[in-house]
């Protein structure tokens, strides 16, 4: 596709989630208490979306993963919350 | 359309979702063995749905005209509980025996635990000494990228493994290319928020190839679209691929794959 059939095809939609992302954060601000880690994660991706490098969803699911590599001694729970913990200090 | 749905979890789906399937193009379903929402309390509860699997499960998907198989396992969020899980490896050689059994699965890790590998360890060891393909659940989100390395480590360090004869479900952007690379096949799963959209699917096929590729549902209890592998053709249709293109990822790659177990007939 040409960059003018890609931007036909999903512009609208890339707008759509680039406000809804927006108005998330400006959620988060108005809402009271401290944030946890994923609040972090998020603003830790963001600067990926205007980097010049070409594999910015990789990237971005990369700055959200789990780096380590050696297995842990017993689960604490059954689900995934979508960002690393230990990303935070 | 005709395409293949390779990875449903349909005893979680309400009938209208075959007939909706099937008005779209289905030909058939392949159903993993799946975590309930709850973790069953003993090895009887397995028993129980491994007969709904292979008995009940094929009668309600014919009803509509399409041939049900089926993969047999303990999932990971289960394989914790080590004395529960060796429990249910012991009943599963029994049920390889019904017809519409293709293999093990779906088998990985969950929270990346060394009981999950300990378990996953078995369960390619079973799927060895029984000839049978394999089909593997990579961790959701953030355990993903960690536990696809963990996986892959596990697979190759077991000789008798084929690894034409894996496909490891669940890849995204950052995984589908170490999988690829070391020779397995790759699914990638649709879903609304917590895998892949369609056209981020569809971005995955175009940077990789689609040699040995699948696109699955994977409908289950939770935000899940069963009518999501004909969306995302119709999206590649709209990106100006190929019907024949269109075609060969979502009918062709699972037939190929799925060929290899010689039970895997559909007319």
């Amino acid at each position: 596709m040409t960059r003018d059939q890609v931007l036909d095809l999903y512009f609208m939609d890339a707008r759509c989630k680039l406000i809804e992302l927006a108005a998330f954060l400006d959620r988060v601000d108005r809402s009271e208490g401290e944030a946890d880690f994923r609040l972090a994660a998020i603003r830790k991706a963001l600067p990926l979306l205007s980097s010049a490098h070409a594999e910015r969803a990789k990237s971005v699911l990369m700055a959200l993963s789990d780096p380590t590599v050696v297995p842990i001694s017993a689960a604490t729970g059954k689900g995934a919350c979508g960002a690393w913990p230990g990303a935070t200090p | 359309m005709r395409y293949i749905e390779p990875h449903a979890h349909m005893v979680s789906r309400i009938t209208d979702d075959y007939e909706a399937m099937r008005m779209a193009g289905c030909v058939a379903i392949c159903e993993p063995a799946f975590w309930a929402g709850f973790d069953r309390s003993s090895v009887d509860g397995f028993y129980d749905y491994f007969c709904q699997l292979t008995d009940y499960e094929p009668k309600r998907a014919a009803k509509f005209g399409l041939p049900h198989f089926s993969w047999l396992c303990i999932n990971p969020k289960e394989s914790e509980d080590m004395g529960l899980a060796r429990d249910v490896l012991g009943i599963i050689p029994e049920f390889l025996k019904r017809g519409n059994v293709l293999g093990i699965g779906e088998i990985g890790l969950n929270k990346n635990t060394r009981n999950e590998i300990a378990i996953l360890e078995e369960h390619i060891d079973l799927a060895a000494r029984h000839d049978q393909l394999i089909l593997v659940h990579t961790p959701h989100l953030e355990d993903k990228f960690k536990g696809t390395n963990l996986i892959l480590d596990v697979l190759r360090a077991d000789s008798r493994i084929n690894p034409g004869r894996v496909i490891i479900d669940h890849v995204e952007e950052h995984t589908v290319d170490m999988v690829l690379d070391a020779g397995f096949w790759a699914g990638i799963t649709l879903y609304p928020e917590s895998k892949a959209t369609p056209a981020r699917a569809i971005d995955m096929v175009e940077r990789a190839g689609m040699k040995n590729l699948w696109l699955n549902c994977a409908c289950d209890w939770g935000r899940s679209e069963p009518l999501a592998v004909p969306r995302t053709a119709i999206e590649m249709g709209r990106r100006g691929h190929s019907k024949e293109a269109v075609d060969a990822l979502v009918y062709g790659n699972p037939m190929r794959f799925l060929s290899q177990n010689p039970r895997f007939q559909i007319s």
